[in-house]
């Protein structure tokens, strides 16, 4: 401020000046911050991509071909597959779905449909704020402990850890869930209720049709958020590599993000640039397309809303 | 007569489903809550068997020097000190936290106070998009492109080290600074912005001298949350970060932040990897990390829930 004060009582001009200087600085360095960290992880995902498909090196070909995704892991970097890793991803997310999606569900149509504000709906409501701040590894820990030690299920398998990984992405469900109910119409409710259905009867034929875009875009992005973990896997035993493609809930698994971290730490530099790379990019490739999905059902349904 | 009795029989059957219904999904919220409980139960029977080893003691793991959690075979020689990792774990938290809050906050800044509806319905996703790449990716290239990078430029930085580790958390928890101040920020009513414009303020200083202060609580919490995450993150740490386990020395920091350096998360990893069968006190000592990573997080979230809390009310 003192300064501000000497400036403009020395000329008006230079003061203005001044002003005008430190408004263009200050707008341009907070659009520079803003930008900074997009720019950054656009150079590294291009440096990513150069390097899966080797456009810089032509003595190879690209890593990413039919090849890599049907062929199982190799020690040699030119047979180095990642269809183990890709089938393990997919049963772990059938697994989420059909064991632990409906609960977060149920969750969200309890507290939006059925609870009174109380303290119980509140106690419940800060808890999955929690949980969600709850580090990856300590549900590994949680799946450890509870599913593996607890029930007796052997470690490492696509039942254990779509559990464990369905836990932890259990508040992004049931959060978006939440606001696709709520983005229902009271009024769509209260004609229900005046035409005499019962309270599921609404539900059913009322709220849940009308909520169920908005519920699956939310279990998408849990899906592709769930498909990067790899903390809470290495926890439950999964192993970083596996020789075999899983046919069950019970066969031993591996996912993508567990490969990578597998093949990061081979020594020889056709792994490290190469097959890595190539991991990358088809667990990057396979989120995007997940994204992409959930973002075309959710503006579908809401252009039909207008 | 018979048209009555069928009235009923169906209003008593949907009063049956009714109260199904009803207690299936109170039952999934119920089980929301059991999630919790399960972590504080088994973290604290797990950490307690580890505690009630004769070969462990409670103050060498609290504040023990080194970490050497081998298996008590062999040459018996272990120690469950945490410190050192609690060490790795604080520098990257630091440094991230460095890079994150700054830039958070001032893309938080641009994005409510100067960005144009246009620009801000492409930064603001592109913005999530850094929270959305799976840290294991964040490790890879902090590895691989970050380190090499530091190098050429000159910072004397080993093939592991905790300056690119904590370079890439910065990076992936800058949404959660940004977006949480700037719904505080957004929160702060015009009235205060229009009378600092009606006293001659720039937008300068409208910004920073009304507009940040007034959302000051709500900022403090993205930052408390990020850091919460930067403490919790495990991948990226483990891969960039590498696995030597580094007491904090201010005299030695150099070593700290250019060598490879072990946080709490990933010498679970590490522990988790080597120790899968389980019995051994090294397994149960993943517990007793867990639980102090757990508490840890467990009260900067509910501290920033709580300052959130306060902002709310203000304006409310």
């Amino acid at each position: 401020m003192s300064t501000d004060t000497i400036g403009d009582s020395l000329t008006e001009s230079s003061g203005q000046l001044y002003r005008r200087l430190r408004e263009r600085l200050f707008e341009g360095g907070l659009l520079v911050a803003t930008v900074m960290g997009i720019a950054m992880l656009a150079v590294l995902l291009a440096y990513v991509t150069v390097d899966a498909f080797s456009l810089l090196d032509p003595e190879y070909g690209s890593w990413v071909d039919w090849q890599f995704l049907t062929n199982l892991p190799s020690r040699t970097p030119t047979e180095a597959g990642f269809l183990a890793p890709i089938v393990g991803s997919v049963f772990i997310l059938i697994v989420m779905i059909f064991a632990v999606f409906p609960i977060g569900i149920g969750a969200a149509i309890f507290l939006e449909e059925y609870a009174s504000d109380n303290r119980i709906t509140q106690l419940i409501q800060i808890n999955i704020a929690n949980l969600a701040g709850v580090p990856s590894v300590v549900y590994g820990l949680l799946g450890l402990a509870v599913f593996v030690r607890g029930m007796g299920l052997p470690s490492g398998i696509v039942l254990v850890g779509g559990l464990t990984v369905g836990l932890l992405v259990l508040p992004i469900v049931m959060v978006s869930a939440q606001e696709a109910l709520r983005s229902v119409p009271e009024s769509r409710r209260q004609a229900s209720y005046g035409m005499g259905a019962s309270h599921w009867q609404t539900l059913k034929n009322v709220v849940l049709p009308e909520a169920m875009p908005g519920i699956l875009t939310g279990a998408i992005l849990a899906l592709a958020r769930a498909i990067g973990e790899t903390a809470p896997l290495i926890m439950i035993g999964a192993a970083t590599s596996v020789f075999s493609v899983p046919t069950g809930l019970f066969d031993t698994v591996t996912a993508m993000p567990l490969q990578i971290f597998n093949w990061h730490s081979r020594p020889q530099p056709e792994f490290r640039h190469g097959v890595v790379a190539a991991g990358v990019v088809t667990l990057l490739a396979v989120m995007l397309i997940m994204n992409a999905m959930a973002i075309y059902l959710r503006n579908r349904y809401e252009s039909d809303e207008l | 007569m018979s048209t009555g009795r069928v009235i009923e029989d169906r209003s008593d059957r949907e009063r049956r489903v009714e109260r199904l219904t009803r207690a299936i999904f109170f039952a999934c919220a119920a089980a929301t809550v059991l999630i919790t409980l399960g972590i504080v139960v088994t973290l604290l029977k797990d950490a307690t068997v580890f505690f009630a080893d004769p070969r462990v003691v409670v103050t060498d793991f609290l504040f023990g020097t080194e970490w050497k959690p081998t298996q008590l075979t062999g040459d018996g020689e272990y120690s469950f000190g945490m410190l050192p990792l609690l060490s790795g774990t604080l520098v990257i938290t630091v440094l991230s936290g460095l890079i994150a809050l700054p830039t958070g906050l001032a893309a938080a800044i641009y994005l409510s106070e100067y960005a144009s509806t246009r620009v801000r319905s492409v930064l603001k996703p592109a913005l999530e998009i850094l929270a959305g790449i799976p840290t294991i990716v964040y490790g890879y290239f902090a590895l691989v492109y970050i380190t090499p990078f530091l190098r050429t430029i000159g910072f004397p930085v080993g093939t592991f080290n905790a300056l690119s580790a904590s370079i890439v958390v910065g990076v992936m928890i800058i949404p959660m600074v940004s977006s949480i101040s700037e719904d505080a920020l957004s929160s702060v009513p015009d009235d205060l912005r229009n009378a600092a414009y009606g006293l001659g303020s720039t937008k300068f200083d409208t910004s920073t001298k009304v507009v940040v202060p007034a959302a000051l609580s709500g900022i403090f919490s993205s930052f408390v949350l990020a850091l919460s995450r930067a403490i919790g993150e495990t991948m990226a740490v483990t891969v960039a970060a590498g696995q030597t386990p580094r007491l904090l020395s201010i005299t030695n920091l150099d070593q700290n932040i250019y060598q490879s350096s072990e946080t709490i998360t990933a010498a679970m990893v590490n522990v988790a990897q080597a120790e899968g069968g389980g019995g051994t006190p090294a397994f149960y000592s993943m517990f007793a990390l867990g639980l102090v990573l757990f508490a840890l997080t467990f009260t900067l979230n509910i501290g920033a829930e709580f300052m959130r809390r306060r902002l709310r009310e203000e304006y409310q």
